[in-house]
């Protein structure tokens, strides 16, 4: 079985596994990708879409900034467009702490190159003139923007595999072993696979195999809510969202160019590992009615059209688990981006493979590491 | 113990009949219907003011319609019911309600869904000119309006309702250009011996070709259709373009098309109940699984009428009354005196065997759907062309519909593929040569129709919050 | 196809010519609304439908560029018949009862209405 033997094995076809997969063949490395269904079905392909580097962690900025800056090449990266619109990125506030929260993340975030304009009520409406009344201040991050997350990961995937890599969809790995030089996976198929090096890249399944490979973590699953509404005239150019600390004040929204308006949050459904993804929770879709109302009040002329739902993987500490394993030389972490993977997912898969194939990166990633939880 | 609660959906034929037998069982059935009166779409109900009597509405149907009007009417009190309003999810056991700005949540023991059916389209290219209608819509214009779809007709498609149309058309004084059905002229007797299973409709159907014929309409079978033709100003309905057997093209004049292929289930809410569906060879399209009686696969879940089986009106009236006196059963409750659950099912075969007799007779033309041009926009909500959604099928290797449908956007637009799904699937199917049931069908997502954001909910503290 | 145009007996009705006709039933009361701002008649209980088409030739433009739209279904599943209001309202075509104070417009507005 030489045929299945790579340099690296990577375990899982989303964003991560499939961009990491290009960065690879990019650096030269033979790659081969398994993925249990099919290329960015899960959270890759069912998430908001929000190119956003504002309100993110700070420490995660880097990677963040590095990923924004792929984002822009990604047409002649991939030879195919995925709808990447830099449109900028508002977040409002609706009470003086929210203003507050928002003044010192833009402190925050300078250091970072991350350079937010803060907006008065009435500056911020004089932009935008559809936002609410309520709208206190608001802050706007000018090159963030959002994208198609049902195109992006199979993009990723095609282009790793018209520069070489195997792509294996409807492939679900039962078995990983460690042998001398490396990982011995076998599939549902019978077919076994090679490689000194395997990444993890299994978003909400992630947990669950790190706990096999001996590294468990605290992890949790949950269900996204997601609607869209019809198409209208374009003219809600920046993605939005809202700085609160309360679940459901948290509402984001983004028009696509063809004119309808994706939106989500208020709350989170449940989510199954074993079982097929819920749909949204009606009761949610009423909540977050509300909330589109309150800060866009012409959406309430509107009708939805669509909800959906999925699955996300977050960890309790609410920070990814990117980079090394603590334990196993060869093995390598991506996932449990707890909802907040699409923008950083080009960076994710330069960064791993820059680590793989180097030994290091030069953008940090030490908060990240699997070993924070031992 | 509290009385059950029993929900049914759509107050047509099927719902009006298990309404009725639920209420005479001492029950207070909820039931939702999206019309302003009850009747459905095959007995729907002209608007106050409106003179003509049932016959002209009708016709041999007549009867029928004022009866299952007069049993609705009578019901009253008997029931609680929600015209004018969607039932648009299904959600933990409860039916999701909207009405203009006000949403309910309907906790349910047993849901009966009762929701019918719509056209089955073919994309055609200019399927989407202003005077191109569905073959329904061409007779509620007619029925529900005293309008016709335009001053020169064509009628093109096939099946029982293909010529009924064209008949109450004529009948109007409206005039039709021609009824051009796409199944062979030699199908008829393939379904001949299934369709006798019912003579007196066989006769019916006999009857109305008649007297199209009388009436000098133009009638032709096995048509193959190219186009709807657009006038110079690309603005509306000019033709019908059809293939001749020479190979070249022949236009049939006219400013309106009524278009049909039989009928397609509205099974939305059944799959958001989390009913299993199969594929039925006959019709060529999947439904949600269901026992003899209507009994869904998912718990508390029942179907009848033409949203689980395209029986017909009649049939309808037979399902409903299956699925009812099913709930009834389901719940431990007695049955209303004299049902007879036995002969109920025997006529319901009767009927199937006669619905499996008109898919052979006017069968579903699959490969002129299969080989539409790649300009024509097959997704009307969306406007995606039939080569977009083939591109996705091959180039970007989606093996089935969900997956066409997340690349090319086909099936995603307001309809939700209702008139685009099935004949999607035979694209790709194509594309991709496999079976058609291979390339599956578009999963169902709330909200069941465009859902207004200015909805609000009756009970804002049932949010489930994490 | 080449002869196609030229088989065509009938003249077209120009584009704003009305695309439904009217075959009875007349004797309801008129009911008086606008389309882009000119002045219609419909009669009661006409659908909003009914009363624009009988007006004029389409309901709407695709938002896609693809040419005007007139419904399809006339019974609220297919959707093609959405229409705004000069105020920014939508409103189902074929569901919707006329009424005097409607006014409806055919060409797409800016989005959203500020006032």
């Amino acid at each position: 079985m030489s045929e299945n033997r790579a340099d690296v094995l990577i375990l899982g076809g989303g964003l991560m596994g499939a961009a990491t997969a290009f960065f690879l063949r990019q650096r030269g490395l033979s790659v081969i990708l398994l993925e249990r269904r099919l290329v960015g079905q899960q959270a890759s392909g069912i998430n908001f879409g929000n190119v956003r580097r504002q309100g993110r962690f700070l420490p995660q900025l880097p990677l963040a900034n590095r990923s924004r800056a792929i984002w822009g090449r990604l047409p002649e990266l991939l030879g195919e467009d995925v709808e990447f619109l830099p449109s900028g990125h508002l977040r409002v506030a609706y009470t003086p702490e929210a203003v507050a929260t928002m003044e010192s993340y833009r402190d925050g975030a300078r250091p970072y190159g991350l350079d937010l304009e803060l907006l008065s009520g009435n500056a911020v409406r004089a932009r935008f003139p559809w936002l609410s009344p309520e709208v206190m201040a608001g802050s706007y991050s000018p090159h963030d923007g959002h994208a198609n997350p049902r195109l992006a990961a199979p993009a990723f995937a095609r282009a790793a595999r018209r520069a070489g890599a195997r792509i294996e969809e409807e492939a679900e790995v039962l078995t990983i072993e460690h042998e001398s030089g490396g990982y011995r996976l076998n599939t549902a198929d019978g077919r076994v696979w090679r490689a000194p090096v395997l990444q993890v890249s299994a978003g909400a399944w992630g947990g669950r195999i790190a706990a096999r490979l001996g590294e468990p973590v605290p992890m949790v699953v949950r269900g996204p809510q997601m609607g869209v509404t019809e198409a209208v005239p374009y003219a809600l150019l920046p993605v939005l969202g809202v700085t609160t600390k309360e679940i459901r004040e948290v509402l984001y929204l983004r028009q696509v160019k063809r004119g309808n308006i994706v939106f989500g949050g208020t709350g989170h459904g449940p989510a199954e590992l074993d079982a097929p993804p819920h749909r949204a929770n009606p009761d949610i879709t009423l909540h977050q009615f509300t909330q589109l109302r309150r800060m866009v009040p012409a959406l309430g002329a509107l009708r939805i059209i669509r909800t959906w739902s999925g699955i996300e993987g977050y960890m309790h500490d609410e920070i990814p688990v990117m980079g090394p394993s603590a334990k196993w030389p060869g093995l390598f972490y991506a996932f449990g981006f707890c909802g907040a993977g699409f923008q950083i997912g080009p960076g994710v898969g330069d960064v791993m493979a820059e680590l793989i194939a180097t030994g290091t990166t030069t953008t940090p990633i030490e908060p990240f590491h699997i070993g924070r939880f031992t | 113990m509290a009385a059950p609660r029993v929900i049914v959906v759509g107050a047509g034929p099927a719902g009006t009949r298990a309404a009725e037998l639920l209420a005479a069982a001492g029950l207070r059935p909820t039931v939702v219907d999206e019309g302003r009166a009850s009747g459905g779409q095959i007995y729907r109900r002209q608007p106050p003011g409106f003179r003509r009597d049932a016959r002209t509405l009708y016709g041999t149907e007549a009867g029928r319609a004022t009866a299952l009007h007069a049993t609705f009417d009578g019901l009253g009190p008997a029931i609680e019911y929600l015209p004018e309003t969607l039932a648009w999810n299904i959600h933990g056991g409860a039916l999701y309600v909207q009405r203009e700005e006000r949403a309910r949540r309907l906790p349910f023991d047993a849901l009966l869904i009762a929701t019918g059916a719509t056209d089955r389209m073919i994309p055609l290219p200019g399927w989407t000119l202003p005077g191109a209608f569905s073959l329904g819509a061409a007779q509620i214009a007619l029925k529900a309006q005293a309008c016709a779809i335009g001053s020169r007709v064509v009628f093109l498609g096939t099946g029982p309702l293909l010529y009924l149309v064209a008949s109450q058309y004529v009948k109007a004084g409206a005039q039709v250009a021609a009824v051009l059905d796409t199944a062979p002229p030699g199908a008829r007797w393939k379904g001949l011996p299934l369709m006798a299973a019912r003579p007196a409709l066989l006769a019916k159907g006999a009857v109305l070709i008649a007297q199209l014929m009388r009436a000098g309409v133009t009638m032709r079978r096995g048509v193959v259709p190219r186009r709807v033709l657009a006038d110079a100003a690309g603005t509306r309905v000019a033709g019908v373009a059809i293939a001749t057997p020479d190979g070249g093209e022949e236009v049939i004049a006219c400013d309106a098309v009524g278009m049909g292929w039989h009928l397609r289930a509205e099974s939305q809410l059944a799959d958001l109940a989390g009913c299993a569906f199969d594929f039925d060879a006959d019709s060529r399209q999947w439904l949600p699984r269901a026992d003899e009686d209507g009994r869904a696969s998912a718990p508390g879940i029942y179907l009848a009428g033409d949203s689980a089986r395209i029986l017909g009106a009649d049939g309808a009236e037979i399902a409903g009354r299956l699925a009812a006196l099913a709930v009834l059963k389901d719940l431990g409750l007695p049955a209303p005196p004299g049902q007879d659950v036995a002969a109920l099912r025997r006529q319901r075969q009767v009927m199937d065997r006669f619905r499996r007799g008109l898919a052979l007779a006017f069968p579903w033309p699959a490969g002129l759907v299969a080989s539409l041009p790649d300009e024509t926009l097959v997704c009307r909500c969306e406007a995606i062309t039939a080569g977009a959604l083939r591109q996705s099928a091959t180039e970007l290797d989606a093996p089935e519909m969900n997956r066409a449908k997340a690349f090319s956007r086909t099936g995603m637009g307001r309809c939700q593929g209702r008139f685009c799904g099935i004949a999607g699937a035979e694209i790709v199917a194509a594309a991709r040569g496999v079976p058609v049931e291979v390339a599956g069908r578009l999963r169902g997502q709330a909200p069941v129709k465009p859902l207004p954001v200015a909805a609000l909910a009756d009970d804002a503290s049932t949010l489930e919050s994490t | 196809m080449a002869d196609a145009g030229s088989r065509i007996m009938t003249t077209p009705p120009a584009a704003t010519a009305p695309l439904l006709r009217r075959l009875g039933e007349t004797h309801r009361a008129p009911v008086a609304f606008t389309i882009d701002g000119q002045p219609a008649t419909a009669l009661e209980g006409d659908t909003l439908l009914t009363a624009l088409l009988l007006n004029a030739g389409a309901l709407r433009q695709s938002e896609f560029g693809d040419g005007p739209r007139a419904g399809f279904c006339l019974m609220g599943a297919c959707q093609d018949c959405w229409v705004w209001t000069e105020d920014g309202g939508r409103l189902r075509a074929c569901g919707t009862p006329v009424q005097p104070s409607l006014r409806i417009v055919t060409r797409e507005a800016p989005w959203p209405p500020l006032g």
